[in-house]
């Protein structure tokens, strides 16, 4: 897994800037993906990780700056769990079958829709799940079949928000490993997180946010106490284990022996 | 027994109670759009913006008040959607000033110079007496209109109704989807307005579909339940108004909340918890708190 973006490119920012009701999210980000990329967005909460992504989905006009996108470039898009009603009336198989590009007419899925479905929830370990109502998988299982309705698209390029946000040690695992094989299957990757040493360290290529891009590179050139204390605003340390950077906070400046136990 | 023929026997009956059960089949099957999206409340206020239209047109040309107010219904509808998408005022507060606003006018214009249609209190109330046989034309071509909108974007409902933003971005119109769907509610609510009554519609809009969400899982079960519920409500409201004599709108609401109390009852926490949050749009994937 390269994931640093050699290969040809597929969307390109230059000098874009956004803005929500005139107050300045992001300034000046000048940002590509390429083809074998896998990024990941790094930044504090209203740092325009969010911002960001939705530039390269192009449902934000920037203020400034211009977004250049290949022709014809398949992008597919995975939200935060948070974000969907769990109490819409439907199933794994319809959520699934609703994303796949279809000049069908008729609203019921024909054998060959049926069959598409199905071959790409066995391959992400859901086919038996088909019939279940969302909210009656666990997180993992959700996580899943949004990356199916995703992938059903057969996308290029694919964007994830917060992906493992919300879910425990053993699925985030799983759903990196998976994400791991879709790049490895020639999907570009962008995603954001919070994860520092879950998900941040482990991938190839790291952008960290803050109102612009302060740092971008390999885990091993951005996760630098000086990076991070200009990306998060406070002082953090660096610990190698097995090779790996891990980020600490230094220790807090408050009294914790005043704090009740 | 005979007693309980009785209404059939009069034509001005069979008309209404055909006028009833088509209405109550529309409005169960876009409400499920309605409830579905959050918009119950766009629901209520369009019933009661299209009531200014219907008023004004009373006034200047009754013989085409069904055009005016639709021409008014959908001026409004499409207004909501601009307001609710670009206004900063809250979303339901503007929706309240604009159509409300709408309603007054209405009420001013019946209070000042009369009606030479409908009466003030069928216009609210719906009433079975009056139906014309252009009524029902118009009824039944809103209907069809609507099913077919439904069966021929059904994809693009869903998937828009379930997640507007990943759609958008998997190349559904979603603004085109809603704006359409606004169109279609407008032209519902005023083919329905006459038999239901302004100040009921939303009741039917709401009703059918949140007792079909107790009993299903599905979308399309979810649509399927929910037409022949308002059909049902439709019927049944009708026939019992006869006998009960009160405004058909006010008895075919009963049944419909007598049925609710009914599935909610047998369907217990399962029920409950499948209609719970059901207005709860997702947020914006990309809120403007969370960037």
């Amino acid at each position: 897994m390269t994931g640093t973006g050699v290969g040809p490119e597929l969307i390109r920012l230059d000098g874009v800037s956004a803005s929500y009701d005139r107050a300045v999210v992001l300034e000046d980000v000048s940002f590509h993906i390429h083809e074998d990329q896998f990024t990941g967005i790094v930044g504090p909460s209203g740092a325009g990780k969010t911002t960001l992504l939705r530039l390269l989905l192009q449902t934000l006009t920037p203020t400034t700056g211009t977004v250049w996108r290949a022709p014809d470039l398949r992008v597919a898009y995975v939200p935060q769990l948070e974000t969907v009603n769990w109490n819409f009336p439907i199933t794994v198989f319809d959520c699934v079958l609703m994303s796949r590009k279809s000049t069908r007419i008729r609203p019921w899925a024909s054998a060959s829709e049926k069959a598409s479905v199905f071959e790409v929830l066995d391959r992400l370990g859901i086919g038996e799940l088909s019939k279940r109502h969302i909210r009656e998988l666990s997180g993992g299982q959700q996580q899943r079949m949004f990356l199916a309705r995703a992938l059903i698209r057969q996308p290029q390029l694919l964007l994830l928000d917060e992906p493992t946000s919300g879910v425990d040690i053993s699925t985030r695992h799983d759903i990196m490993h998976l994400l791991a094989d879709l790049h490895e299957d020639g999907v570009a990757i962008v995603l954001t997180t919070h994860d520092l040493n879950g998900i941040a360290t482990h991938l190839p290529h790291l952008v960290c946010v803050n109102g612009r891009i302060v740092g971008e590179g390999t885990p091993n050139e951005v996760m630098t106490p000086t990076v991070l204390e200009r990306t998060y605003g406070a002082q953090m340390e660096i610990l190698e284990h097995l090779g790996v950077r891990l980020v600490v906070d230094q220790a807090p400046n408050f009294d914790s022996t005043k704090l009740k136990i | 027994m005979t007693v309980l023929f009785e209404p059939f026997a009069y034509l001005f009956f069979q008309k209404g109670l055909a006028v009833a059960g088509i209405s109550g089949a529309l409005l169960g099957l876009i409400g499920v759009f309605i409830v579905l999206r959050g918009m119950s409340y766009i629901g209520h206020g369009l019933s009661h913006s299209i009531f200014g239209g219907f008023a004004a047109m009373q006034l200047f040309a009754a013989k085409f008040y069904a055009i005016g107010a639709g021409l008014w219904g959908i001026a409004s509808a499409l207004a909501i959607t601009a307001v609710t998408k670009r206004s900063r005022v809250g979303a339901d507060a503007a929706i309240g000033v604009i159509t409300i606003a709408s309603f007054a006018f209405g009420v001013a214009l019946f209070a000042k110079f009369g009606t030479s249609g409908p009466s003030f209190e069928n216009a609210l109330f719906g009433s079975i007496l009056g139906i014309t046989t252009g009524q029902i034309v118009g009824l039944v071509a809103v209907s069809i209109l609507t099913s077919m909108f439904v069966f021929l974007r059904y994809r693009a409902l869903l998937f828009s109704s379930f997640d507007p933003d990943v759609a958008a971005v998997s190349g559904v119109n979603v603004g085109r989807i809603e704006a359409a769907l606004m169109v279609v509610l407008s032209l519902a609510i005023l083919a329905t307005l006459t038999v239901i009554g302004v100040t009921l519609v939303a009741a039917m809009l709401v009703i059918p579909a949140v007792i079909a969400r107790m009993l299903t899982n599905s979308f399309g079960r979810m649509l399927a339940y929910s037409t022949v519920i308002g059909m049902f409500c439709g019927l049944i409201g009708m026939y019992l108004s006869y006998f009960a004599d009160v405004p058909s709108g006010t008895m075919i609401v009963l049944v419909g909340a007598f049925l609710f109390i009914v599935v909610l009852s047998s369907t217990g926490r399962r029920g409950l918890r499948r209609s719970a949050g059901l207005d709860r749009h997702p947020e914006d994937i990309l809120p403007v708190k969370s960037r």
